[in-house]
């Protein structure tokens, strides 16, 4: 191949050389969950609780 | 280039410049700083909306803000009775398409229990020209303690939109010394 | 399938250009032009409303224009937009054929009928409750059913977005990790879904209840789903125009990423905490905690921010790095001196990073602060901070890689290419007025979507200061210069999609005076090497500015009536 300097070892065994956190951001649907996971969590379900939540007067 | 892949197969491992470096570091102490600074103008500062917050009916809102009316009433100006209730007590503002009700007068350097709460959709409570802004929907009842500290005459302005009338829902909110 | 696909090959760039996906980028950004006019003609009409000395339009079409204004630009002319940069971001960069053509064309005709349908809606005049549609405030059933039609075209075009990704990865279109701008887009792709998400779970019950089906909708709850949409929908754009960044660095300079680390690990901050700030628009509501608040408003202490901050760094950096390897590399400022401000797609894209920073930026994380947001919340002050974001940022932004696309996807050459020259300065001087006097009144107390600050038929005598009416007529006049700056984009866009001469299928486009994507900068040398000053002293400004106008705002703060 023209890359015969190119250190990256054959196609196989390519993911496991690569960091952990290259291979989070190369995925996709990972990140779509934590995207949607973490507003889901802090923003909307936290806050309907607290809504929820709310006393009625006395 | 951006728009295609990065040049390196594993550009995580690449040295980062450190005037890079330095800028995540600044921005980031930034950024704590101004999380900490709300959390400590809950202690120090003077300026905090409530966190106290009832559910009620906009018919039992109306009875109690009635009830303060029937009470402390002292005169009436254009159709809006004047109340003035003693310092320290419950305080009630409705909001209602499209007035604020009653007009109220208060004592400098006094507290108040405010209630603000909407009988139909939500309003804006804007009270200028001080500038202090807070949301009122229906079926909530907001309790904030206000200490109002100049004397003067403050206009209530409505600043959510509510129909039709919004822009001529106006009341207001005597401080006296 | 792949088969059935059929390609050209860009004369620039050496990609291969999927036709299906060509034509549905055309499709989206020719519908989303079309509505940036309509929208913009709706924003002119309120802006000469509530200039007192015009006063323009009646109460009720005030109303109605604001409506219709909101949704147009904010919700149609972007959401649009925003697919076809999906599909470039996807099909075009990664040199992949779309993934299913036919749902993105179900996805587009949609989001057309649902636009229309809305649209249709407020022109009836009894659906003028605001792009907000707060209830109680109930519009007609229409209003909401063409909201939920649109929202859901704009998921399949999300979909498919997702799709290209995985099918450019299995037939290997690309090797290694997706481009960077490509990152950005997909970025904006998953913070679309969870707004869109939002979007259904507040609007479908509430659609039902303008039936009478369901007997009521809590405001509070609403409100905080309805921003969980409403918000979130301001942070794709976020991170479009920031991929927009990128890539017209990329497109106009050759530039490269200074770190491909830092800056998808600045998206990444985004992916995971920008959404969150959706509670900016929760600070001053019942029944919220303020943990809840804090903890929401800070992007989960400000990590977001940062994220923006470090592209606000990388951005400028990468274009003075990759001029002054061109040779600019006399002083502090000769790189961006000799930059090619006669070149639209740069100047746009440039105006758009200094306004989004120094304008909406700083205004808009002051606001977000629990406390301040007291002294701001529904004055002008809100969207005189959101025009210098979503329209000096990112429509701005848009406009810029426009001028890109007409030449690389429409294959046609810029008519009146001195309106295009001028046009951002055009447009972005007046946005930057309108923000900036709109933002004043704020500050002076004016109430936002306010017929009459007169209070002509008030129920009770009220005056805002002089000084207010003062804003209100500059800001008048500062939106005569965006609509004129509107205006010359939409005709010397359209008039080149359609009169401009047809360039032949393996001409070279030319995309500035200073490189073709021919120069692209390879490396800049090791790490240690990068050498940046000019951006170090733009950013030094900025954070000075940020500091000083963050404390500022305290300082006022501290000066209303104590309360607890
Ligand atoms: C010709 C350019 C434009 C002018 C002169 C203009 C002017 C205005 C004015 C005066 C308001 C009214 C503020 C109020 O009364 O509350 C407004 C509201 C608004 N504008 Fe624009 N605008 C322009 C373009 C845009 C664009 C391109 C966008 C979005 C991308 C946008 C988004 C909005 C939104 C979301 C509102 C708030 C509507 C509401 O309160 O419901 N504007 N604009
Ligand atoms: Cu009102
Ligand atoms: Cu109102």
């Amino acid at each position: 191949m023209a890359e015969a300097d190119d250190p990256r070892p054959a196609q196989s065994g390519d993911d496991e050389s690569i960091p952990l956190m290259q291979r989070v951001l190369d995925n996709p649907f990972l990140l779509l969950f934590l995207g949607i996971a973490v507003p889901a969590l802090t923003y909307l379900i936290w806050g309907i609780i607290e809504i929820a939540q709310v006393p009625i007067a006395d | 280039m951006a728009l295609t892949p990065p040049s390196e197969r594993i550009w995580w491992k690449e040295p980062i410049a450190k005037i890079e470096l330095t800028w995540i570091l600044i921005a980031f102490c930034w950024g704590l700083i101004m999380f900490f600074m709300m959390i400590y103008w809950h202690g120090a500062g003077e300026q905090n909306l409530s966190n106290e917050t009832y559910r009620i009916k906009p018919e039992v809102f109306a009875e109690r803000a009635q009830a303060m009316i029937d009470e402390y009433t002292v005169r009436e100006e254009e159709g809006f009775p004047v109340v003035r209730p003693p310092p320290g007590s419950d305080v009630y503002l409705i909001a209602r398409l499209w007035m604020w009700w009653p007009i109220l007068e208060l004592e400098k350097d006094q507290s108040y229990r405010l209630h603000l709460s909407s009988l139909d959709w939500q309003h804006g409570f804007s009270l200028q020209p001080v500038n202090i802004n807070v949301q009122v929907h229906p079926g909530y009842d907001l309790v904030m303690t206000i200490k109002p500290d100049v004397a003067g005459e403050y206009g209530v302005v409505c600043n959510e939109y509510c129909g039709l009338g919004h822009h001529n829902m106006v009341g207001k909110i005597y401080v006296v010394e | 399938m792949a088969t059935a696909t059929e390609f050209r090959t860009c004369p620039n760039t050496g990609l291969k250009v999927d036709l299906a996906a060509e034509r549905l980028i055309k499709a989206n950004a020719v519908v989303a032009i079309v509505f940036l006019a309509i929208g913009g003609l709706f924003g002119i009409l309120v802006a000469f409303t509530r200039w007192p000395a015009v006063h323009l339009l009646p109460a009720d079409w005030f109303y109605l224009a604001l409506t219709a204004h909101g949704l147009d630009v904010l919700l149609v002319w972007i959401i649009f937009f925003e697919i076809a940069v999906l599909y470039f971001a996807s099909a075009v960069l990664l040199n992949s054929r779309l993934a299913a053509p036919k749902f993105a064309w179900a996805g587009f005709v949609l989001m057309v009928v649902g636009a229309l349908i809305t649209n249709v809606a407020v022109l009836q005049g009894d659906s003028s409750v605001m792009f907000t549609s707060y209830v109680p405030m109930r519009a007609a059933p229409n209003f909401y059913l063409g909201l939920i039609l649109f929202a859901v075209g704009a998921l399949i075009g999300c979909f498919v977005f997702f799709g290209t990704l995985v099918v450019a990865k299995a037939e290997k279109t690309y090797e290694g990790s997706i481009p960077l701008v490509t990152f950005g887009a997909m970025t904006a792709a998953i913070i679309a879904v969870f707004t869109i998400v939002s979007g259904a779970i507040i609007l479908i019950p509430t659609w039902l209840w303008s039936y009478g089906l369901i007997p009521d909708i809590d405001p509070v709850i609403y409100k905080l789903i309805w921003w969980g949409m409403g918000h979130s929908s301001q942070q794709i754009n976020v991170s479009a125009h920031v991929a927009i960044w990128y890539a017209i660095a990329a497109l106009v300079f050759g530039a490269k990423p200074l770190s491909e680390k830092v800056s998808r690990m600045a998206f990444l901050m985004y992916i995971l905490f920008l959404q969150i700030a959706s509670a900016h628009h929760m600070l001053v509501e019942p029944g919220l905690s303020s943990e809840w608040k804090i903890f929401n408003t800070s992007y989960a202490m400000y990590l977001a921010v940062l994220g923006s901050m470090v592209h606000g760094m990388t951005v400028p950096g990468s274009i003075e790095a990759a001029q002054r390897k061109n040779g600019y590399d006399r002083g502090l400022f000769e790189w961006l001196r000799k930059a090619p401000w006669g070149n639209p797609a740069f100047s746009g894209m440039f105006l758009s990073l200094l306004m989004f920073g120094f304008l909406g930026g700083i205004s808009g994380v002051v606001m977000g602060v629990e406390q301040i947001n007291l002294i701001m919340h529904n004055t002008l002050y809100v969207p005189g901070h959101f025009h210098a974001t979503v329209v000096a940022g990112t429509t701005l932004a848009f406009m810029a890689i426009t001028y890109v696309l007409v030449p690389l996807i429409f294959r046609r050459e810029l008519i009146l290419k001195g309106w295009a020259r001028l046009q951002p300065y055009v447009f972005g001087i007046g946005v930057a007025g309108n923000s900036l006097f709109m933002m004043g009144a704020g500050t002076l107390g004016v109430s936002r979507r306010h017929w009459d600050i007169s209070f002509a038929d008030a129920s009770l005598p009220f005056d805002y200061p002089a000084a207010a009416f003062l804003m209100m007529g500059l800001n008048g006049i500062s939106a005569i210069l965006a609509m004129l700056g509107g205006l010359m984009f939409v005709i010397v866009v359209v008039g080149s999609v359609f009169f401009g001469r047809k360039l032949g299928a393996d001409e070279k486009v030319s995309l500035g005076e200073v490189a073709g994507s021919g120069r692209a900068v390879a490396s800049y040398g090791s790490s240690d090497t990068i050498k940046i000053p000019g951006t170090a002293v733009l950013v030094a400004i900025f954070f000075i500015a940020f500091v000083l106008y963050y404390f500022v705002n305290w300082k006022y703060l501290s000066e209303i009536w104590p309360m607890s």
